[in-house]
């Protein structure tokens, strides 16, 4: 259903220009501020922990990348690291603590149980987080190297720095309970 | 030493403990009656030359297929004595149910509650028979080998996936 409005040029005013462009740096700087301070929730679940745990030590350093705070409390944090094999029985308590932590808020599926559900493709297993709530980064391997792991946090923070950041956020936010896709 | 433990049980129950054997590792295995279980085992633990203080694993078994189905296996351990005895209990599918003996070792408890989890068998006199891993929403028991092995049941709305081909499964089970 085409209507005139779709023939019509757009009209850009100079203070829409000059507002964009404002708007375009304020996100730039968002985005970088964002990108060095991933504080992250770790939802440890199974073995890719230990794996977790190295890249957190002093080898890999994790604080390179502004992301060494791990954050005990959702409210507190704005990267979620599910970190290990997710069963059904968990799926609502993750989705609960994903619907806790704050915009902006992003998802690390650390491990291929996390991404995939893995080997465990039996009656109790998640197969992959990505059915409960959406994920940016999947990180492979059983468990990952620490490297694999850095190499997933620096994609994460090309794909912040890419994002559209706003100084007030006036758009609706997504309500818990219903579907994380929609957003 | 587990010898005396196994020609005691012979002499003390003929006809309820049979059949015993030496398993593969050294274990002294003997089979023993369903409705005699608990006599059994409060005579093993109760006599000061058996001296089973301990019941470090029960679990049970699904012979699909077989009669009696399902069987209930008793691992039990004398730390003071070092000995160790297996206990097989044959449990028909229709009358799948046991006394409990919890009431001998508080141990008993969470594997007996397994056992109702993953088999459906059920415990006379358990104080909580409860699902012990799987959630009180879940229908079935999923170690049973006619359970699909792929038989998932969601506790909250998933986003539709398409499904990734892992290679076929176990026969018949998918």
């Amino acid at each position: 259903m085409a209507s005139e409005l779709d023939s019509l040029p757009v009209i850009a005013t100079r203070k829409d220009e000059a507002v964009g462009a404002l708007q375009q740096m304020v996100s730039k700087g968002l985005g970088w501020a964002r990108k060095y301070s991933l504080f992250q929730y770790p939802f440890v679940t199974a073995c890719c922990a230990m794996e977790y745990m190295t890249v957190g030590a002093s080898r890999y350093d994790l604080d390179r990348f502004g992301a060494a705070l791990p954050r005990f409390s959702p409210r507190q944090a704005d990267l979620l690291m599910v970190t290990g094999t997710v069963n059904i029985r968990q799926a609502p308590i993750l989705r609960r603590v994903w619907e806790s932590i704050a915009e902006p808020k992003w998802v690390v599926a650390f491990g291929v149980c996390a991404s995939t559900g893995g080997f465990y493709d039996n009656y109790a297993t998640l197969q992959g987080i990505d059915r409960v709530i959406p994920v940016d980064v999947y990180i492979p391997g059983c468990p990952p190297r620490p490297e694999q792991v850095l190499d997933g946090i620096i994609l994460l923070q090309a794909k912040i720095q890419g994002q559209h950041h706003r100084l007030i956020e006036r758009t609706a936010l997504p309500i818990a309970g219903r579907e994380p896709y929609e957003r | 030493m587990a010898k005396d433990v196994i020609d005691a049980l012979l002499a003390r129950f003929p006809r309820i403990v049979t059949d015993a054997y030496q398993g593969p590792g050294g274990d002294d295995v003997v089979f023993v009656r369903k409705d005699q279980i608990v006599e059994v085992c409060r005579f093993l633990k109760d006599d000061p030359r058996m001296g089973f203080n301990m019941a470090p694993y029960i679990t049970a078994v699904d012979y699909l297929g077989q009669e009696p189905r399902f069987e209930v296996v008793y691992n039990l351990y004398a730390t003071a004595l070092n000995h160790r005895v297996r206990l097989r209990v044959k449990v028909p599918e229709e009358d799948a149910v046991l006394a409990s003996v919890t009431g001998l070792w508080r141990g008993a408890d969470w594997f007996e509650r397994y056992c109702y989890d993953m088999y459906g068998l059920r415990f006379t006199g358990h104080p909580d028979l409860r699902r012990l891993f799987m959630y009180d929403e879940f229908v079935g028991h999923p170690l049973r080998k006619d359970y699909p092995l792929r038989g998932r049941q969601p506790l909250i709305p998933e986003r539709e996936m398409p499904e990734a081909f892992r290679g076929p499964g176990p026969a018949g089970r998918d």
